[in-house]
């Protein structure tokens, strides 16, 4: 995730300081991923550094604020017209962990395979408990979240999709001419 | 909390000899008032033989099932007729609308056929078209409907009344995510308000509405995720 134009983004909207600017970014996420005050600290440093953010004086409480220089709002333009990048895939460690699972000898693969889906549809459960308890008030910090929440929801629906189509596979190749170690797994997989 | 529904060690054996198909084999199952139960699991896993069968549609080849603490295999077919018609509310896979009635009329079938009069079974019916949010199209057959109107109007006719265990077979198949979406908040808050339900789906969004998903493979409940109610903890059902 990129602290550095979330909190750039933040102050597009007016100067805040940093403990305010950490509350802003969580009440629009949730809490989803939180954000330690030392981090706001050290990337509004690094981002003076680079010219995107000067100082913009206290405000009555003796907060120091921040705002954006002319490149900083720059900075912002290109972020939000810019697509995040898809040309590395992003380390998967239950891809990785189920490609091991199906070559390595010996391990349980219908069992790791249910248990995984069993925890994802858990906290498929609860974002969904969440989202029901959400949006009520029609806020626009509650719109932001609940756009969250759908994120959340489709990632775990699409993790739960792709470890049925596993098994699916795994079940198929069990019944076909298989390598030795991948018809032990997918052999597994339908006892 | 009551159970509303109880299966205890149910078995269905579809034919006999070599062309036997064992489509449950030892399922336990309970849903009480007030909980949303979903049940996931490939095609042929046997779920529409878990719901018909709970349904008192279909019955086990050995096992017992209760509704509402009455043993359904024991009952004479008038008496499960009665019990389907007035307890229960059923979503079939291919929705079953009757095609010589209009949506209202199909709805208000159930009511009328329980000796409700059909001036106030016709209003109970126009409720729950509201409620699916087609009241529009009370007086259309259902061959002039698409596959998501039908689909709402089956489950306006599952819920129309008190009933007191609600049975849906891929009740969101026909209908996009949004309307997917109201039907599950429709069902939960039936649940919500003192039924039992369960729920057969293939789409874990949904079965996320559910307090419980019981997972079927081959006829066996493999697992299952989400709370356990403390009576289940209290049960020691688990040998
Ligand atoms: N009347 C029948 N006669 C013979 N076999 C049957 C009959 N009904 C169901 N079966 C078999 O029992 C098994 C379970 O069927 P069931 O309809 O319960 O599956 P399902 O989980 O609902 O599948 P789907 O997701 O495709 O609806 C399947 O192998 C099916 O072929
Ligand atoms: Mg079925």
């Amino acid at each position: 995730m990129s602290v550095k134009h979330a909190l750039l983004s933040l102050l597009e909207q007016e100067p805040m300081y940093g403990y305010q600017l950490r509350q802003e970014f969580e009440s629009r996420t949730g809490g989803t991923w939180p954000l330690n005050v030392g981090q706001v600290y050290t990337t509004l440093t690094r981002l003076e550094r680079d010219g995107l953010v000067e100082a913009a004086g206290e405000d009555e409480d003796g907060h120091e604020r921040w705002r954006l220089t002319e490149s900083g709002h720059e900075e912002v333009a290109t972020w939000f017209t810019t697509p995040v990048a898809r040309t590395q895939p992003p380390r998967d460690e239950l891809a990785i962990k189920l490609a091991l699972a199906v070559t390595v000898p010996g391990v349980d693969v219908g069992t790791l395979i249910q248990r995984q889906r069993s925890a994802s549809m858990t906290a498929l459960q609860d974002y969904t408990r969440l989202k029901r308890q959400a949006g009520a008030s029609g806020e626009a910090s509650d719109l932001a979240w609940g756009l969250v929440l759908d994120s959340l929801v489709f990632a775990a629906e699409a993790e739960i999709r792709w470890l049925d189509h596993c098994e699916a596979r795994l079940r198929r190749a069990a019944t076909q001419e298989v390598p030795a170690t991948a018809a032990a797994a997918a052999e597994q997989v339908t006892r | 909390m009551s159970a509303v529904l109880r299966l205890v060690d149910v078995h269905r054996v579809h034919g006999e000899g070599e062309a036997a198909v064992r489509a449950l084999r030892g399922v336990s199952f309970t849903a009480h008032a007030g909980e949303l139960v979903a049940v996931m699991g490939p095609s042929g896993s046997g779920k529409s033989t878990l719901l018909t069968i709970s349904g008192g549609l279909d019955q086990p080849t050995e096992g017992r099932v209760e509704v509402e603490g009455v043993d359904v295999v024991g009952l004479s077919q008038q008496q499960r007729a009665r019990m389907r018609r007035t307890s229960i509310g059923y979503v079939f896979q291919g929705f079953n609308l009757v095609p010589a009635l209009t949506a209202v009329e199909n709805v208000a079938l159930p009511r009328e056929l329980d000796g409700v009069r059909s001036g106030q079974a016709r209003r109970d019916a126009m409720r729950a078209l509201e409620e699916v949010g087609i009241p529009e199209l009370a007086d259309r057959f259902p061959d002039d409907m698409s596959g998501g109107q039908q689909q709402r109007v089956a489950i306006a006719r599952a819920v129309v009344g008190e009933r007191r265990l609600i049975l849906a077979d891929e009740p969101t198949g026909a209908l996009d995510t949004e309307t997917g979406e109201e039907i599950l908040r429709l069902l939960r808050a039936r649940c919500d308000a003192g039924a039992a339900g369960v729920l057969v789906t293939h789409e874990a969004r949904h079965a996320a509405w559910a307090d419980r998903v019981v997972f079927l493979r081959d006829g066996v409940v493999v697992d299952e995720s989400g709370s356990a109610p403390v009576e289940d903890l209290l049960q020691a059902s688990h040998p």
